[in-house]
């Protein structure tokens, strides 16, 4: 099987799906000529043509608003935004159109947003965000966040496939930095299915995106100290794998939940409400959290640091829910 | 109303996955006056031994924690008192409970209390849910489970322990370290005595690396006439200009990080279904202290940057920091090969235990003239006396193969074998 890069799986899974499916297009600004302000669109212009591959003008809504009404007229677009941060701009066409349409008029939205996040290469506070727990709020839509290029590359099949709007967050500091062995032929993930990243049986974390890599490390940190720690990669965060995540907690009664974005109303708050309901009776410790602190994402590399959550600071909530 | 406060010394944390120590010897007794900074006590972890300062001024009040008893990082292992009223003669008071008044508070004087025997505080710990669920569900008296929580909660752990040891042999999860067990006494005149933490230490991780990797060995003749020649030539050198010396050693760690570099599987290790290829070599050198005290394998970092002078310098430097026990939990920590050189005393052959989470050991064996048939560039084979050294490699053939071992090996060999002048 090849190896492949985070960003070529993606790119390759978008292709294989445009050569499949020709209802598939991409639109989005520079993803033509350019090839895509990360290069994941590179070649698809001449390969499928200006009518499938359609740089837009620089206005986020206008990109969202055309590819909601060519999904209603039953095509299958998959729009790019440059930096997840933009799609801010678009969030009336996301929130009030897209996802109320199935509600409204019975018609599916089968649209897919590529949403470059994360941070963790000084972009700073328009750069570097990871928005995808606001968009868990808003039902009607699917929230997926791979971690691997095998995941990125079936979950954005299962997207391109799903009859919902899906926005589809690729994490910007995987894209070249991650590399595993991908197969060549089509396969999907299905959503709502967690990945148990490492098995143990003391802790649960739950995590998903560039942070189960960070969870990774942690754990290798604490290899030694005799305490194994369950890794869940969520992979999807609307719908998520509940059961899979009560079954862990089961087992370990220690839950630790590991996000980048920051921690007020992040996701994981929707967590631990969720398992402090369902499985009280569980728990051997609180459940902790993990997060960036409630602020804009900083420019300082060392600000950037003491933001996003580190292997230390996850080894330390590991060690403290241990000898809880 | 006397303003006294107590201060807790806890058991340090000597490096990030040190989780427990022991206490060797204590330099005050109760009672004593001691001074901020001044040794308190000496400690003894599978990584270092070293001693702790003592954090105030005031008087030892009590020595919680005795020698030779190995405790949890963080614990209370003495209270020192501090003040303008330093008793001479405090009796032991109960351990703080943890979110009590802050330190520096104030304590109201309380009534003088009676020279009674010290009780068990008859605090209540919280009880978790599901420690609590369980405890119904099995009719189990917490007050008879021993925790090991928190403030002494009991955990999930604890109490599954508990019932499993009541209902005899069931499901325990496996502890990496079994809790010391008290022996009977000896018999015969056999001596009895306590296993250090390294010696601990090593018997868990040695069982451990059984256990997780399938070690394979394959050995090695390596006809080093070019090295020793080389060697004997450069020796002078190397300890009159740098005050370094040069072993075979060296040049067996030069040849190993450059052959690593076309074999990197060999400097990886497994994460669950993932293998890690590192791009760096930290070389791990073991170093056996004297009287069978144990082995320290402290690592090498960035062993890749070094040229030959380099090598067997940092050789010499963890060596003789691992013997006056210099060396830090840094130096302990991140090493990705290892190579182990019992060769000294003579010994030929061995099939060494790889290093957790590695997943190869080199070992090297005694430098030995022996007889050899080689053949000259004409095809004439001739008998020949050759220094010839054996080279172990223990690999784990879960991610290693056969034929991608031996074919480092060979790698090895033939740099070792045509080692030239120019050559550092």
């Amino acid at each position: 099987m090849p190896e492949k890069t985070y960003l070529q799986a993606i790119s390759d899974g978008l292709r294989q799906e445009m050569r499949r499916d020709e209802r598939v297009f991409v639109i989005g600004e520079d993803v033509g000529v350019y090839g895509g302000a990360f290069k994941v669109t590179v070649g698809l212009l001449d390969e499928f043509g200006p009518w499938r591959v359609i740089d837009a003008p620089l206005s986020e809504i206008a990109i969202v608003g055309s590819a909601t009404g060519s999904a209603l007229m039953g095509l299958r677009p998959v729009a790019e935004m440059q930096f997840s941060d933009f799609v801010s701009c678009a969030w009336d066409q996301v929130v009030t159109v897209a996802a109320k349409q199935h509600y409204r008029a019975n018609t599916p939205v089968p649209m897919v947003l590529r949403l470059p996040s994360g941070g963790g290469f000084s972009g700073g506070p328009f750069h570097s965000q990871s928005p995808e727990s606001s968009f868990t709020h808003v039902p009607g839509l699917k929230i997926v966040c791979p971690a691997t290029p095998q995941d990125a590359k079936g979950l954005l099949a299962t997207a391109i496939e799903d009859p919902n709007p899906v926005l589809y967050f690729e994490h910007k500091h995987l894209y070249r930095r991650i590399k595993a062995e991908v197969p060549d032929e089509r396969y999907t993930i299905p959503f709502g299915k967690a990945r148990i990243h490492r098995a143990g049986d003391e802790i649960t974390l739950v995590t998903w995106g560039a942070m189960v890599h960070t969870a990774a490390e942690a754990v290798d940190e604490l290899e030694g100290e005799g305490t194994t720690v369950e890794i869940i990669d969520l992979r999807t965060l609307q719908p998520w794998d509940k059961p899979a995540v009560l079954e862990s907690v089961a087992k370990t009664g220690k839950l630790l939940i590991l996000h980048e974005d920051t921690r007020t109303s992040g996701f994981g708050a929707e967590i631990a409400a969720q398992v402090a309901e369902e499985a009280f009776e569980l728990l051997d410790a609180p459940i902790r959290r993990v997060a960036a602190p409630d602020t804009p994402i900083p420019f300082s590399p060392v600000l950037e640091k003491a933001f996003i959550p580190q292997v230390e600071d996850v080894a330390v909530a590991l060690r403290e829910l241990a000898a809880y | 109303m006397a303003t006294r406060t107590q201060i807790e010394v806890v058991m340090p944390q000597m490096g990030v996955s040190v989780s427990e120590g022991t206490i060797v010897k204590w330099l005050k007794s109760e009672g004593e006056a001691v001074q901020a900074d001044e040794p308190l006590l000496e400690i003894s972890t599978d990584k270092v031994d070293t001693e702790v300062p003592c954090p105030a001024n005031g008087v030892l009040g009590s020595i919680v924690q005795l020698e030779g008893v190995t405790v949890a990082v963080g614990t209370t292992i003495a209270l020192i008192t501090t003040g303008d009223e330093a008793p001479a003669e405090s009796a032991p008071e109960p351990e703080p409970e943890p979110e009590s008044a802050p330190i520096g508070a104030s304590r109201p004087a309380a009534p003088e209390p009676a020279p009674a025997p010290p009780v068990e505080p008859a605090t209540r710990t919280f009880v978790s849910p599901v420690v609590a669920r369980i405890a119904a569900e099995h009719s189990v008296d917490l007050e008879r489970v021993t925790g090991t929580g928190h403030g002494g909660r009991v955990t999930k752990k604890d109490i599954l322990a508990h019932i499993a040891a009541a209902e005899g042999p069931a499901l325990v999860s496996s502890q990496p370290l079994p809790a010391p067990v008290t022996s009977s006494a000896p018999e015969n005149g056999d001596r009895l005595e306590p296993m250090s933490q390294m010696r601990r230490s090593i018997a868990e991780h040695m069982r451990r690396s059984l256990d997780t990797s399938a070690h394979a060995t394959t050995v090695f003749e390596v006809d080093m006439s070019s090295v020793v020649a080389i060697r004997s030539g450069l020796k002078p050198e190397f300890l009159e200009r740098h005050g370094v010396r040069l072993t075979y050693l060296a040049f067996v760690a030069r040849a190993t990080v450059e052959a690593l570099r076309n074999w990197p599987w060999l400097n990886a290790e497994i994460r669950g279904d993932e293998i890690v290829t590192h791009s760096y070599i930290n070389l791990c050198i073991a170093v056996a202290l004297e009287g069978g005290k144990g082995l320290i394998v402290p690592a090498i970092r960035g062993a890749e940057g070094l040229n030959l002078l380099g090598m067997a310098r940092a050789i010499q430097d963890v060596g003789d920091r691992a013997r006056s026990k210099q060396l830090t939990p840094e130096d302990m920590q991140g090493g990705t090969f290892t190579i182990t050189n019992p060769g000294g005393h003579g010994s030929v052959v061995g099939t060494p235990i790889i290093n957790q989470p590695q997943v190869a050991i080199l070992d090297t064996e005694a430098l030995v003239k022996r007889p050899v048939v080689i053949t000259d560039e004409k095809g004439v084979d001739a008998i020949s006396v050759r220094p010839i050294m054996n080279l172990c490699l223990s690999f784990d053939h879960r991610l290693i193969d056969g034929a991608y071992a031996v074919q480092f090996m060979a790698e090895v060999r033939s740099s070792l074998e045509s080692w030239g002048e120019e050559r550092y």
